[in-house]
């Protein structure tokens, strides 16, 4: 089963992602920053990260920083999961290696529709 | 809602676009007229019937508009634009190679979201559609819903169902909480107001054809002649882009299925394949030759 590590400070959030992506088929593990979040990459590397951007203790396109410099830190597939919404802050999130992008607020669609767009679940057979 | 109401609004949707209702669609009407009675101030749908019963064609013609609106979003299905990208402008780069020219028919363009797609994704094949002339028609039964096409202004949620973040940063501009997509790509696609129950002959003939997620609400009889119709406009060696759930087998032999795309269409006899050429220019000859396709 292919694993996804949820990053996000809120809880809330955390566990509206869980049931989302537990019913695209993932098995969740959480973190509520990103200091934490590289624990769990240190133990073993995720499939996909959902990321949030701010958070305390370490943010989260710190943590991309730190995970693309890890021996197989460049396979993760890494969607951030933000309010922020700016042009700007995306070209970031894409230079620092975000394979996507999600603004908040999200739904199972939009994250369906991210995480198959970069190869993480398959093309949903046409009703 | 009355079962006479209902009867009656089935009859004017069938009269006026085609659209064929089963029995049992009672809670689509609702979903759909229930926020436009609210929004022309009446009290629910029984008072929006009886002002259609009472000749207001305005309110016949948000009702039409309402109940013929489709979902979509940004290359909406995938395989269908990856159909478009890997084997038939392939074909068609070679096929037209010295004409240089390519005409696209988006039939039920909605929004804007199909039409778009096949623009960027014409845009992204660069250098390789350099100096051609590019058509892309968008037609749509609603005024309303081809006024949204043409500003290309998107919500927040709609942007991210289907579009690549890449895309969204190299193809669309913020203003305020809505995205809009470059002029650019917008000048690529011309916006045609358009019932497919009336003859559409007049746009010309056309290399491809999107029409998909329409034909599904009409009857066997009328989907048949739309087929037949389609079949005249599109070049003998054009291609028909039909729906998930849409087919012509069964219903007509003019066109064929494309072995092994599925949802790609081929009309039938390509006896007459190189001669007959497009009516270039049926259409305003608003020239699309598209400067952003030069390199």
């Amino acid at each position: 089963m292919r694993t996804c590590l949820v990053v996000d400070d809120s809880a809330v959030v955390r566990k509206i992602a869980r049931r989302i992506l537990e019913g695209l088929g993932f098995q969740i593990v959480e973190a509520e920053d990103g200091e934490k979040a590289l624990e769990v990459c240190k133990r073993g590397l995720p499939d996909a990260v959902l990321l949030d951007w701010n958070m305390p203790v370490m943010d989260g396109y710190e943590f991309l920083g730190h995970l693309r410099r890890m021996p197989g830190g460049d396979q993760p597939k890494v969607v951030f999961c933000t309010t922020e919404h700016d042009l700007a802050h995306i070209k970031r999130a894409l230079n620092a290696g975000a394979n996507e992008y999600i603004m908040k607020p999200f739904d199972k669609d939009i994250v369906a529709a991210k995480f198959q767009e970069v190869g993480l679940i398959e093309v949903a057979a046409p009703e | 809602m009355t079962p006479s109401d209902y009867e009656y609004l089935r009859k004017i949707l069938k009269e006026h676009s085609g659209l064929d209702l089963s029995a049992d669609k009672q809670y689509l009407i609702e979903s759909r007229l229930l926020p436009l009675s609210r929004k022309s101030g009446l009290s629910g749908i029984d008072e929006l019937v009886q002002k259609m019963k009472g000749g207001s064609s305005s309110i016949t013609a948000q009702v039409v508009e309402a109940m013929t609106t489709n979902e979509t979003f940004f290359f909406r299905d995938k395989v269908p634009f990856d159909h478009f990208r890997n084997s038939i402008m392939p074909e068609i780069l070679q096929a037209r190679a010295s004409r240089r020219s390519v005409r696209i028919w988006c039939a039920a363009g909605s929004t804007g979201q199909e039409p778009y797609s096949l623009a960027m994704s014409l845009k992204e094949m660069g250098a390789a559609l350099a100096g051609w002339r590019v058509e892309i028609i968008a037609t749509d039964i609603s005024p309303e819903v081809l006024e949204k096409s043409r500003a290309g202004l998107y919500s927040q949620f709609e942007v991210q169902r289907g579009l690549p973040i890449q895309m969204l940063v190299k193809y669309f501009k913020q203003t305020g909480e809505l995205w809009q997509i470059n002029a650019e790509i917008r000048a690529m696609v011309q916006h045609r107001q358009l019932n497919l129950l009336q003859d559409f002959s007049q746009l010309g003939v056309f290399d491809v054809i999107f029409c998909r997620n329409v034909l599904i609400y009409f009857d066997q009889d009328t989907k048949i002649d739309i087929f037949n119709r389609l079949a005249k406009v599109t070049a003998p060696d054009g291609f028909l882009v039909l729906g998930a759930a849409e087919t012509v087998v069964g219903l007509t032999e003019v066109f064929k299925p494309y072995p092994e795309r599925r949802g790609v269409y081929r009309p039938n006899d390509l006896r007459a394949a190189s001669p007959r050429v497009p009516a270039v220019g049926a259409i305003a000859p608003k020239t699309l030759a598209v400067a952003g396709l030069r390199p």
